[in-house]
């Protein structure tokens, strides 16, 4: 085994697993506050991907050709706008069923998720969609041959979602929002009693579960530079494995979680299989949810008393 | 004293808190039944009753969790019976609840600045510094996490946290449930700590001997109805309510 294979693996696992993380923040916030996976999750990350799209060609469209003004704006714009779906998700799906019973939420969520899908194949059409290159360039380590490389939309993705996530802890554990949200999630009913205003905090979760997603699409299309509008699906499903993985509800949890399942990931497509990847990933879902259903970081589910 | 303020509290036109005939079910359960009581400012009321009497359910309805279906609930002259939850609390009333339900996996400190909502930021240290003299285990143990405090700390954590909103009205639900004799005569010595800090007190309680002793006023529940009411030393003496719930002596 070549050790510059090995360090190129941890390198792209741990872009794959930024992004994998900074969705399953949105898994994990929202199971926290509600109890209740948000099945239309991994469809709010796809929207963003083409609301990046149109964002850098109105951007281009308008001539502006700084690349590092064009990636801020874009953010900026496409966090806002899927904040929106976020929020209109917890709307429309949750908050008109809370109370029901636990599968009526899930139901609609699945439902939203078609919607989305299929909305956004009859606006955008049901071809892969592009972008331009925005920015191009590596920084490479080593000799001629044996070499580890990583473009500078890599470090790009790295620290974004590295310092997204250090911001969203620092907002959860110092600030009085955060203590809002932290209250709601341990005595919904005490928080409201004293004066929380728990349904605009439920949302506030919804949108900012929306907004880390919408960073990771942004992050995704620049690198990739193609999508779907079937890409929700299985980039949903590897986010939602990296919450139960570092454990359903922990906000560390889920960016521990999204950074090893990146790791795995590429260290079996590097060593193992490309192609069984996705198998791999599933796998390792299942076994947790047998073997330590709490997950890494996460408390056992004790039931109130 | 002047005289005006020697007015005795029946004849003040208006108290603080007022319930008038209130119904709440659960579903098809009714737990209250024309529930109907004040308190004045400045007093302290106790409700007694049995398991199961309806005095959580009271306590919730002024809260509007579960909501009361006929009747009203006024506080300071202004009708909060259709208010949100949340917006009950800002008005100047703070709920000590059944089991504390202090946050578990926050430190002491953070549960005390939960309590600080209505009111803002502004008085937390004074606030802090104030409940810590009146709590000094509070202050020992101020970076720990609430859900490891023993039972009686917990209660003492939520009685500092209800009083962290600077409330004119504090609703205790038995805050005296489960704990060891000394214990409960510190929460009784602090309720008294607490009146004389000017506070109006709403005590509902299972331990009527105690409580009796330290209202001025008392109610008894039975079934969701009130039953009797009066001074607490008239209910001290009352034969029912010593066979009821004084141990029938
Ligand atoms: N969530 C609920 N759903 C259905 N019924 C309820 C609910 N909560 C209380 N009840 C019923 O309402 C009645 C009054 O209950 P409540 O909790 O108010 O009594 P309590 O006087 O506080 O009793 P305790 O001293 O045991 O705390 C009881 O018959 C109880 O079974
Ligand atoms: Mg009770």
């Amino acid at each position: 085994m070549d050790w510059h294979i090995l360090a190129q693996q941890l390198v792209n696992g741990l872009t794959l697993g930024s992004i994998y993380g900074l969705i399953a923040i949105g898994y994990t916030m929202v199971y926290g506050i509600i109890g209740m996976i948000n099945f239309a999750h991994g469809d709010v990350y796809m929207v963003s991907a083409y609301l990046t799209a149109i964002a850098i060609a109105v951007l281009t469209g308008f001539g502006i050709d700084s690349a590092p003004f064009a990636i801020v704006i874009t953010l900026a714009l496409t966090m806002f706008i899927t904040g929106v779906y976020g929020w209109s998700i917890e709307r429309v799906a949750y908050r008109p069923l809370r109370g029901s019973t636990r599968l009526a939420p899930l139901i609609s969520a699945i439902g939203i998720s078609l919607v989305l899908q299929n909305y956004v194949q009859l606006s955008q059409g049901a071809k892969p969609q592009g972008v331009p290159t925005l920015v191009s360039g590596t920084v490479r380590l080593g000799t001629e041959t044996n070499f580890v490389q990583m473009t500078y939309i890599q470090i790009l993705i790295v620290v974004v979602s590295f310092a997204a996530m250090a911001a969203l802890t620092w907002i959860i554990r110092s600030t009085s929002l955060g203590r809002q949200c932290r209250a709601t999630q341990q005595d919904r009913k005490m928080a409201a009693i004293l004066g929380i205003d728990t349904d605009r905090i439920i949302s506030t979760v919804f949108v900012i579960g929306a907004a880390m997603a919408a960073i990771a699409g942004v992050l995704v299309t620049l690198n990739y530079g193609s999508f779907d509008f079937f890409i929700g699906f299985v980039t949903g499903i590897k986010a939602f494995t990296a919450a139960v993985l570092g454990g359903i509800g922990s906000l560390p949890g889920a960016m521990l979680g999204g950074i090893l399942l990146g790791l795995f990931e590429s260290l079996f497509s590097g060593f193992v299989n490309t192609d069984y990847k996705d198998v791999f990933s599933f796998a390792l879902l299942v076994l947790v949810l047998i073997f330590r259903p709490s997950g890494l970081l996460g408390r056992p589910e004790v039931e109130k008393v | 004293m002047s005289q005006q303020t020697r007015t005795p509290a029946d004849a003040i036109p208006q108290p603080l808190l007022d319930v008038r005939g209130i119904d709440t079910f659960y579903g098809a359960i009714q737990a209250l039944r024309g529930v109907s009581l004040h308190v004045s400012r400045g007093e302290i009321v106790t409700l007694i009753g049995a398991n199961g009497a309806g005095k959580t359910t009271l306590l919730g309805s002024i809260f509007g969790n579960p909501r009361a279906s006929v009747g009203s609930v006024s506080f300071d002259g202004e009708d909060i019976t259709t208010l949100a939850t949340h917006r009950i609390a800002p008005r100047g009333i703070a709920l000590v609840p059944e089991g504390r339900h202090i946050f578990p996996a926050m430190t002491v400190e953070e549960n005390l600045v939960m309590g600080t909502i209505p009111v803002g930021e502004a008085h937390l240290d004074e606030d802090r510094a104030q409940m810590f003299e009146l709590f000094p285990r509070l202050q020992e143990r101020r970076n720990q996490r609430a859900g490891t405090l023993s039972g009686g700390e917990q209660q003492m954590l939520a009685i500092a946290r209800a009083l962290m909103s600077r409330p004119q009205l504090i609703l205790l639900d038995e805050p005296s449930l489960g704990l060891a004799p000394l214990v409960v005569r510190r929460i009784f010595e602090v309720l008294r700590e607490i009146a004389s800090l000017g506070k109006t007190i709403f005590l509902v309680e299972q331990n009527a001997n105690h409580a009796l002793k330290l209202a001025d006023r008392a109610y008894v529940l039975v079934n969701g109805e009130i039953r009797l009411q009066g001074s607490g030393r008239e209910l001290l003496a009352d034969p029912e309510v010593r066979k009821a719930y004084l141990g029938g002596h």
